[in-house]
């Protein structure tokens, strides 16, 4: 995640309570997503950005797990993301995020 | 009430050919962007950095690069043992059908060359050896070593050859930091890069500099001072440097999407007359090298990112049978659109597509954001050519064209694998036109889909991403 | 859970772009703190 972002949440985590934030992504692919997971869960892991060495604890999703779906009114889903849902394999980024959610 | 039917008759702009260039530059990868950054923070990474560049020879036979230069076909990319950048192509050369790689030492020359301004010093007895074979344009500034290392001693960018000190790079100015040495370094870089695909292109189509009369640069540097930091007109120092006497010349930039809208805009002044030949070109961008340098370094890979990307094309009124743009399919992403990559695929393909009457499905190639997988894997940003194909082949499933187990058939049949350098202007969609050429040229495909796209919000001036596209096809008979 | 968070958005532009992202969760009655894309590029 690029050291600008990182140092917004932080910023947000302090302004709101991480305990109140949740970070929805957008990547196109898993590739990527666990570092971004983990960055805003336990810390940046390259340990050079604004949140090295920072737990802040937020739970990470993608917008296209099901977990924030179901939240959407459907005709918001079907106008926004239904293509991003046949472009993007939500299904192994799940896996990363909810290991990731659990580790809080 | 209905609209009468108006026949859009073809709109071609013929385009004579197009040249590539990869300027391979492993000793200023240190002064990419991100690197210069993390060196600056952690002096001790430039060893470790050190010994992950590639030589001449290894980035010559790479095979994402002779694709480019237009020895290896996209098609035959995926065939090719991984990873590339082990299993490097006996036989390599370092001309290409359509382009060249140029050395460091020769880019050392021509930055000499291209050098108004007293920027830029050599070592004497270094450049005689290795450059001077190589000089045009101004004689070079030489020194001896001891010089050469005071000016680095007071600030100016060293220019090295391997672990020696062979040059020197200044600033224009104390205290602008538009003419600071990296600045000045970074835009003359894309000058003189730019200027030798120019002279490339010219050369292959026997053609002479004074023969064209207007120059684009699609760049992706600043050229300008403190008053106006972006004031440009790269275009027409690289028209001069070339020798196109009778052209005068403008830049467009448009991030990513610059060459597309280059493209447009030359063919524009050509469709309207007001021009007669128009070079489209784009030098490197220096801040781009070594961008992902990082990741590489810890998956234990040589440093991919070490060169500089640069192509030209001449267009010029359609001849019968020629590969031309078809002006009237260029399509852009209009303000009011939306940002979701669905709208971005239907204004640039299928809405341009429909004003032909054509279906996605109608398209026998699309030229997408060509980066090379190898390079933005490893730092987790993914395949960028398949999700954009991906999202091609999706807006064809919810339009009932193909089904949903027919998506990889569509991106098989119609994408190709990533080969371009991450340079930013260059891997979106432009870099493909020479092979595209080739295929429409040879009958292979009847037509070919480019589309760019330019994250605008990274320029902290809108939220907005932006994109731009249009079909190439070959004229009647 | 989302439910009575707040919602930071980090859209990728080839993926879901933030705004999109934003556009979604505030439609869905939350509130969004900050949006970006990022751009890997």
């Amino acid at each position: 995640m690029n050291f600008e972002n990182q140092g917004v949440i932080k910023r947000l985590a302090d302004q709101y309570g991480p305990e109140n934030l949740t970070v929805i992504l957008g990547n196109g692919e898993a590739n990527g997503v666990e570092v971004f997971a983990e960055t805003v869960t336990q810390g940046d892991p390259s340990y050079a950005g604004p949140l090295a060495g920072v737990a802040l604890k937020i739970p990470v999703y993608h917008v296209l797990e099901n977990e924030v779906m179901t939240e959407l009114p459907e005709k918001l889903r079907d106008e926004k993301l239904q293509l991003s849902s046949l472009v993007i394999d939500v299904e192994p980024m799940h896996q990363v995020l909810e290991a990731s959610r659990e580790k809080i | 009430m209905s609209e009468p039917q108006e026949k859009f008759l073809p709109v071609r702009v013929g385009i004579e050919g197009v040249s590539y260039s990869l300027t391979h530059v492993p000793d200023l990868v240190r002064y990419g962007s991100k690197p210069l950054r993390e060196l600056r923070a952690r002096p001790a990474l430039g060893a470790e950095l050190a010994t992950r560049l590639r030589d001449f020879r290894a980035a010559t036979a790479y095979a994402p690069h002779q694709v480019y230069i237009g020895n290896i076909a996209p098609a035959d990319l995926g065939n090719l043992p991984k990873p590339w950048y082990e299993r490097l192509i006996e036989g390599a050369t370092v001309e290409g059908r359509f382009g060249d790689l140029v050395d460091q030492s020769k880019f050392y020359a021509l930055l000499a060359g291209a050098d108004q301004f007293d920027l830029v010093s050599f070592e004497s007895d270094w450049f005689r050896e290795h450059a001077a074979t190589h000089s045009i344009g101004r004689a070079p500034r030489l020194r001896s070593l001891a010089e050469i290392q005071a000016l680095c001693d007071k600030g100016a960018l060293g220019l090295y050859d391997g672990a020696r000190l062979v040059g020197a790079f200044e600033a224009a100015h104390e205290e602008d930091a538009s003419l600071a040495a990296e600045v000045l370094l970074e835009n003359l870089a894309g000058k003189v890069s730019a200027a030798h695909s120019l002279r490339l292109v010219l050369k292959q189509l026997a053609l002479a500099p004074a023969d064209i009369d207007f120059v684009i640069s699609c760049s992706e540097e600043a050229v300008g001072d403190r008053y106006n930091r972006g004031g440009g007109n790269l275009a027409k120092a690289i028209a001069e440097d070339v020798g196109c006497v009778n052209a005068s010349g403008s830049d467009t930039k448009a991030f990513c999407a610059g060459p597309m809208y280059a493209m447009v805009h030359g063919a524009s002044l050509i469709q309207s007359r007001v021009a007669k030949r128009v070079a489209v070109v784009a030098g490197g961008s220096l801040a781009k090298l070594g961008m992902k340098f990082e990741s590489h370094l810890k998956n234990k890979m040589p440093v991919l990112e070490d060169v500089l990307g640069s192509f030209a094309a001449i267009l010029s009124a359609p001849q019968p049978g020629q590969v031309c743009m078809r002006l009237d399919s260029a399509a852009f992403h209009p303000v009011g659109a939306g940002a979701s990559p669905q709208i971005m695929a239907e204004c640039l393909a299928e809405k341009p597509l429909a004003k032909l009457g054509m279906k996605l499905t109608d398209v026998d190639r699309y030229g997408v954001e060509l980066h090379n997988p190898e390079i933005t894997v490893p730092s987790g940003s993914g395949d960028v050519p398949r999700t954009n194909y991906l999202t091609l082949a999706a807006l064809a499933v919810m339009r009932g064209q193909i089904q949903k187990n027919q998506m990889e058939d569509f991106i098989r049949a119609r994408g190709m694998l990533g080969y371009a350098p991450t340079q930013g202007h260059i891997p979106s969609a432009i870099v493909y036109l020479g092979h595209a050429m080739d295929a429409l040229q040879r009958g292979a495909t009847r037509n070919t889909l480019l589309i760019a796209k330019g994250s605008l919000f990274l320029g902290r001036m809108t939220q907005l991403s932006d994109g731009c596209s249009f079909m190439l096809d070959r004229n009647e008979e | 859970m989302l439910r009575g968070k707040k919602i930071i958005a980090i859209g990728e532009r080839d993926g879901v772009p933030g705004p999109v992202i934003a556009e979604c969760l505030e439609g869905a009655g939350y509130e969004v703190v900050f949006q970006a894309t990022e751009c890997f590029v």
